[in-house]
């Protein structure tokens, strides 16, 4: 099963590949992973997305904690909560295909963020499922490049921990 | 008054009691040990290769119960500390590890003996630090030793730069090191506690399963205060071995892999097993699903992540051993349950299952007369030494031959490689554990392949007059592989005969130190004697049965009732 586990981390150099090391060393999944600084300024936060069973997620999540640099760690899927996705995506532009392009751009919300004779760059936010279906359907008209940032997650504050 | 960076970590040690490290000089910590020559209250151990020194300290952490203290210089100096680190990682044993970097301004520019040692030892770490900047370096010094020493321990390294070392600060106040992110659980839950105490009334078969964890809280009186009270039998790993007096009615001793027969029946046959900072590793565990079938489990742990990672625990309670099992003791005085006679009759019926079990296979060997068995050499060394020496150990044949065979009834006096395995551990551990303990008698049970891993030592031995005592249990072979090999692989022999071999006699005198040999049984007791009636290094050389095996022997992946025997 698939969980998203946010990690706050003490901003140090070499933390992220402590994290990533845990991860490669003990053959855990990652997905995804994101990593930004939060308000206080010597703390960071990463959510990564990860793939196993209940005891493997249980071990990730104990693994994480036992990092002396790592603060908190919370396993978001166990709780409501709101998880984005942004992807950046150049898809071939021809005459024919133009106005289907920015149809599906429009059903998706996404935005035109970049354009050249041949192509359009399109930005689009939101799950990470929405995100692979307007890939998905995208895919005939011709993608050429794909940037994703990762999921990023936040519990619902009617379900604070 | 300002001091140099190098002046500033001697005082570190002097305010953390160290006064004895082990270490091996180079360009990078120079500085160093300029200031390490005036420093009249700490003992410098000079090594012969850096791995040695790493050993050392580690055994003289497991002696002494606190911190052992290694110094290398950067780049191959502190690479070969590496094997030394995972060793102490792998049996929790709190030490600081000091390396020399190249300067702050050439990090990362590939300079002449750089290594970026922190990222190599990320993962066989519990931490380990970079300091940049000098007025960094006394809290992460402080930090380093409250991290190696506190929750479950471990090693850490703290990586110094050749001009922090020569940099000016003023010392700062000592200070109790307080960590946001790092605080590790002592104290048991009460309610999990009762849980596992109502279960011990409860059960009718329970065993203690007894790990590293129980010598290194020190909770060796409350183990067998509380297996005492409840009539428990204890079974040990490897690294708990001394945890419980291996004499006592109640022990089976070691289980797993080269455990006792008895020790691996009671743990498959019981309906309660009672894990104590024991981390249920697969030379124990065997095939997992066959481990303790029938048992509820308890595990006590001040490392969650022990809990429950390989096989599924039914009451975790994490904390330090020595507090959870007087939180148990305390709980049974006070409920008053042991008191009346009805509960010790109930184990009755067990303990003579398992006494049964003992008798129709006992630990034992071929006895033989004009051959040295390893096993009885053993055997002597626990009888002249009235089992009161420190015994430290290689890895393989003569590891396992030194569990079984030297009944240890006091913690620390164990020493040996057990998670990481590693050859060429027993003598540089024996030359720590001597530092740490000069009145005791330290003996290395080696084989003839590992002793020459780390034989280099010899020289440090008897630069520090330490009457270190080597047996080596001499077949010329790399003996457990070849007991696999013959029993799994058709007794091919690949790579495992030792034809080309040292006169390890004649070794020992090279160096100055006694050698000794011995190629009958009866002339392993005067060799002996006279070995520890020498005041100096002695190797004593036992010409042994080549192809003798360990046994029970539980093949790989096998349950841990699927043992070989004699």
């Amino acid at each position: 099963m698939k969980h998203t586990i946010s990690v706050l981390l003490q901003n140090k150099p070499g933390v992220l590949s402590r994290v990533t090391g845990l991860f490669s060393g003990r053959g855990f999944n990652i997905e995804s992973l994101s990593v930004a600084p939060t308000l206080e300024a010597d703390v960071s936060c990463l959510t990564l997305v990860t793939v196993g069973d209940d005891a493997i997620v249980e071990q990730i999540t104990k693994q994480l904690h036992k990092l002396i640099d790592v603060i908190k760690v919370t396993d978001i899927s166990e709780f409501e909560y709101v998880e984005r996705e942004m992807a950046l995506i150049r898809v071939k532009a021809e005459p024919s295909t133009r106005a289907e392009i920015l149809r599906i751009c429009d059903i998706f919300r996404g935005k035109v963020v970049d354009v050249s004779a041949k192509s359009y760059a399109l930005e689009v936010t939101g799950t990470c499922d929405k995100v692979q279906a307007m890939i998905d359907i995208l895919r005939p008209i011709g993608i050429q490049e794909i940037i994703r940032t990762g999921t990023i997650a936040m519990t619902r504050a009617s379900k604070k921990y | 008054m300002k001091i140099t960076g190098a002046q500033a970590l001697l005082k570190c040690l002097e305010e953390q009691k160290v006064h004895t490290i082990f270490g091996f000089p180079g360009g990078a910590v120079i500085d160093l040990y300029d200031e390490i020559l005036a420093a009249e209250k700490l003992t410098h151990v000079l090594v012969r290769h850096e791995q040695a020194a790493v050993h050392a300290a580690d055994a003289y952490a497991r002696v002494t119960g606190d911190v052992g203290v290694a110094l290398v210089t950067s780049g191959p100096g502190a690479t070969n500390t590496v094997t030394g680190i995972a060793s102490a990682y792998a049996d929790s044993i709190p030490i600081v590890v000091f390396t020399g970097q190249v300067p702050t301004g050439l990090i990362g520019n590939d300079a002449f003996q750089e290594v970026d040692i922190v990222g190599i030892t990320r993962p066989c770490t519990k931490h380990n630090y970079l300091v940049k900047d000098v007025n960094d370096l006394v809290p992460t010094i402080r930090e380093a030793f409250h991290i190696a020493r506190t929750g479950r321990p471990g090693p850490v390294l703290v990586d110094l730069p050749k001009d922090v070392m020569a940099s000016k600060i003023l010392f700062p106040e000592p200070q109790q090191v307080k960590m946001r992110t790092y605080r590790p659980t002592y104290e048991p839950h009460p309610g999990q506690i009762e849980k596992a105490c109502r279960a011990i009334l409860k059960a009718r078969r329970p065993v203690i399963y007894a790990g590293g964890g129980v010598i290194l809280s020190n909770a060796h009186e409350e183990l067998t205060e509380l297996a005492r009270t409840a009539d428990i039998p204890v079974t040990m790993t490897l690294m708990g071995l001394g945890g419980f007096p291996g004499t006592d009615s109640l022990s089976m001793g070691m289980l797993g892999m080269h455990g006792t027969y008895y020790a691996n029946m009671a743990v498959a046959n019981c309906d309660l097993l009672i894990a104590v900072g024991s981390r249920f590793d697969d030379r124990v565990t065997g095939r997992v699903d066959a481990f303790a079938p029938h048992a509820k489990i308890i595990h006590i742990d001040i490392d969650p992540t022990s809990i429950s990672k390989n096989v599924k625990v039914h009451i975790p309670i994490v904390a330090d051993c020595k507090h959870a099992l007087t939180a148990m003791n305390t709980w049974f005085a006070r409920s008053g349950e042991f008191n009346g006679k009805a509960e010790k009759e109930n184990h009755a019926l067990w303990l003579q299952q398992i006494k049964e079990w003992k008798a129709a296979h006992p630990l034992g060997y071929v006895e033989k007369t004009d051959v040295i068995k390893p096993q009885f050499v053993v055997q002597k060394l626990h009888e002249l030494t009235g089992g009161n020496a420190i015994i430290t150990t290689e890895v393989g044949q003569n590891q396992m031959w030194a569990a079984q065979f030297y009944h240890f009834n006091h913690p620390r006096a164990f020493m040996t490689s057990g998670g990481l395995g590693v050859m060429g551990y027993g003598f540089p551990a024996a030359i720590g554990a001597q530092m740490a303990a000069p009145d005791r008698v330290v003996i290395d049970i080696a084989g003839d392949g590992s002793i020459q891993m780390n034989i280099q030592e010899m020289a440090t031995a008897m630069q520090y007059k330490l009457p270190v005592k080597i047996a080596i249990l001499n077949n010329n072979f790399l003996g457990m592989v070849r007991q696999w090999q013959e029993l799994f692989y058709d007794k091919k022999y690949s790579a495992t005969i030792l034809d080309v071999a040292p006169d390890f006699v004649a070794l020992a005198r090279a160096y100055g130190a006694v050698g000794l040999r011995a190629t009958k049984p009866s002339e392993v007791e005067p060799v002996i004697k006279e070995a520890l009636a020498t005041k100096n290094l002695v190797v004593m050389d036992f010409v042994i049965e080549r192809e003798e095996g360990v046994y029970p022997m539980v093949p790989a992946g096998k349950a841990t009732t699927e043992m070989l025997l004699v």
